[in-house]
């Protein structure tokens, strides 16, 4: 078996109850940290709707899976980038979203924030340093 | 370290090229397919705003979608690069890593 | 497939996974149990508990990590090992306890 550690970047840019991509791309994302590969999720366009707080599916017969998002430190998924303008531009903040934190094994389990908020270009630095980058 | 772009909507019903255009890096490849070759053309709404965000990123089309939806060649924007199925093919296998805009 | 309980019947997929979440009730896991050759006891409870609070907090099954990490915590190491879970639950932790806790078959579990 290999040992190499390979840096994954799934990129998430829909909405999340208008097609299957955001639901898919969540299960994907928990199938795959199963390989102890070094993975990231991006949300960026309408994908930064995915994260926020308050969803109720109720009435429209999908599953609400936005509280899984709060599930992904366990499955070591910890970091979580999300494009500032993006947000800005859908006239979102950082408080518009869920809170979603992990607990840091290499610093006495202390519970850390899992969203980095991000620039644009910083997003794109982010993209232009990984292995393997999956989209939906 | 530079990535293939694919983008196959048009760029006048989603904002998918406009925003993988905002995250190339210089020394990439925007390869146009599908539906994306639409946004190739010169002349359009959108011609501006392309050829302006694509410093130093390579723009290509891939030529049988073009030929398929009746786009002159001649209608493309300056230094878009035509491509066929092999050259997507070494498109792929000379940058890093390959990046679908869907 | 369908199991019964107190005279009423509750459909399943083909695997015995029930289909309605909100059909289950502990009767109807002690009788999923006993088709599955499982006597329950505390400790398959507190597993079975476990993944139904996981589940309603987060609308997945935990990592069999995080499972052991918690039972670990709440009824100590000899309980708390991946050794012991497949005692608890030979056909695994995560399929079979979540088959008795009436969540749908995890993730990426073939």
């Amino acid at each position: 078996m290999s040992e190499t550690v390979k840096k994954f970047l799934y990129v998430n840019r829909k909405a999340p109850y208008g097609t299957i991509y955001a639901q898919e791309s969540l299960e994907v994302v928990l199938i795959g940290a199963a390989f102890d590969q070094d993975v990231s999720m991006a949300f960026l366009d309408d994908g930064v709707f995915q994260l926020t707080k308050g969803q109720d599916t109720k009435e429209i017969g999908l599953k609400n899976f936005s509280p899984t998002f709060r599930a992904l430190g366990d499955f070591e998924v910890t970091k979580l980038y999300v494009e500032k303008e993006s947000l800005a531009e859908r006239g979102l903040t950082l408080e518009d979203l869920q809170n979603i934190e992990y607990e840091d094994e290499d610093d006495d389990w202390a519970e850390k924030p899992s969203i980095r908020l991000v620039s644009r270009a910083e997003m794109a630095d982010v993209m232009a340093d990984q292995d393997v980058i999956l989209s939906f | 370290m530079a990535t293939l772009h694919t983008v196959n909507k048009s760029p006048f019903a989603t904002q998918s090229l406009l925003s993988c255009l905002a995250h190339a890096k210089a020394g990439d490849t925007v390869l146009m397919i599908e539906d994306g070759v639409y946004g190739a053309s010169a002349g359009t709404g959108l011609a501006e705003a392309v050829a302006g965000l694509g410093g130093g990123v390579t723009l290509a089309v891939l030529a049988p979608d073009l030929k398929a939806r009746g786009i002159d060649a001649a209608r493309l924007m300056d230094g878009v690069k035509s491509v066929d199925y092999a050259g997507f093919v070494d498109l792929a296998a000379t940058h890093d890593r390959t990046q679908s805009w869907l | 497939m369908s199991y019964e309980v107190d005279g009423q019947e509750i459909a399943t997929d083909e695997e015995g996974y029930i289909t309605n979440l909100p059909d289950w009730t502990p009767e109807l896991g002690a009788v999923i149990a006993k088709a599955e050759e499982i006597e329950m006891g505390e400790e398959h409870w507190a597993v079975v508990n476990f993944l139904r609070d996981y589940y309603e907090e987060y609308q997945i099954a935990p990592a069999v990590r995080v499972l052991i990490k918690s039972i670990k915590k709440s009824m100590g190491p000899e309980v708390g090992n991946n050794k012991y879970m497949y005692e608890l639950f030979p056909y695994g932790p995560a399929k079979q306890a979540c088959k008795i806790a009436g969540l749908p078959k995890p993730t990426g579990c073939v």
